[in-house]
């Protein structure tokens, strides 16, 4: 990221119709790209959950798509704060790339409140995963239907129309690895702390078994939570 | 010595798109380091609870007697 930040401030050169406004691109673009990447890996993941029915499956596919919506947050500000300084509004609704970057992080913004709707930790896993493998077919379809639409508004910055200089397309590339580097390095962060939590609970428990108090008779009741439920013992 | 890499750096263009780049990479940042303070305050709590578990396995261990040698049948 730090090398990005250089290249894109004091190396790369100002575009000529947009000058230092265009360096919003290499935050921008990458976030998007990243966030969408995030929402089909989720989608793999629950694919791996639903044929294996491990747990871990569920959470790491709840932790793709929970930092993918949170760098979905961060493209739709980004990108709103470039259209108002390049084309004067913060939104523009017959754009079909901003509009359909919306609907694909507004059905993934309801991923978290379909999983609290469920109490049950099984039942919950499950529909979560048909449910993101479902919605991570549906970001490619997307992808491919709006590059497909003729409206050409939007920047094109991946293919043939894209005309990029070689500086640019070398600093786009350094933000896109620094920006998916980002990415993994929170999701296996969220993992670990998830993980530890995991693991401080179990010990929690066979602590008070050993000390054979009441609580350890039965084991507690698991609070409602949108987030997975992990064993300590599966990683 | 930064002070003479800093005046060798092309001077930023902060005219008139300098307020929106700027604000697109502070929220940014800003996004990121509220994750970031979520996920320290998430560990500081599994920090104490550890600390918690292990002083109360230590009070136990301290509580409980000392097992006895069995004594010695010769003298």
């Amino acid at each position: 990221m730090a090398v990005a930040l250089a290249l894109v401030f004091f190396w790369v050169p100002l575009e000529a119709e947009q000058g230092f406004l265009q360096k919003i691109f290499y935050v921008h673009v990458p976030l998007a790209i990243v966030s969408l990447c995030g929402f089909v890996v989720g989608g793999i993941f629950a694919i791996a959950h639903l044929r294996t029915r491990r747990q871990v499956w569920d959470y790491r596919s709840y932790v793709a798509i929970h930092t993918g919506l949170i760098f979905g947050v961060a493209t739709l500000i980004t990108g709103s704060i470039w259209a108002k300084g390049s084309w004067g509004h913060w939104w523009v609704w017959n754009e079909p790339t901003l509009v359909s970057f919306l609907i694909v992080f507004l059905l993934y913004a309801t991923y978290q409140p379909l999983r609290f709707a469920i109490e049950d930790p099984e039942r919950q896993a499950r529909y979560a995963s048909v449910f993101a493998v479902t919605a991570g077919a549906f970001v490619p379809l997307n992808f491919i239907a709006v590059r497909a639409s003729t409206a050409y508004v939007h920047p094109r910055v991946l293919g043939a129309t894209s005309n990029l200089p070689w500086q640019m397309a070398l600093t786009f590339l350094v933000s896109l690895a620094g920006i998916a580097l980002l990415f993994t390095t929170l999701c296996k962060y969220e993992l670990t702390v998830k993980h530890t939590r995991a693991q401080l609970r179990a010990l929690r428990r066979l602590a008070e078994q050993r000390a054979g108090t009441a609580a350890s008779a039965s084991p507690r009741p698991r609070a409602r939570s949108a987030a997975p439920s992990v064993h300590a013992t599966e990683r | 010595m930064i002070a003479a890499l800093v005046a060798e750096l092309p001077a930023l263009p902060l005219h008139t798109a300098g307020k929106y780049v700027a604000g697109a990479y502070v929220v940014l940042f800003a996004l990121l380091l509220s994750y970031v303070a979520i996920m320290a305050v998430r560990q500081s709590r599994i920090e104490r609870e550890l600390a918690e578990l292990l002083a109360r396995e230590q009070a136990a261990a301290a509580a409980e007697p000392e097992p006895t040698e069995p004594e010695s049948s010769v003298a």
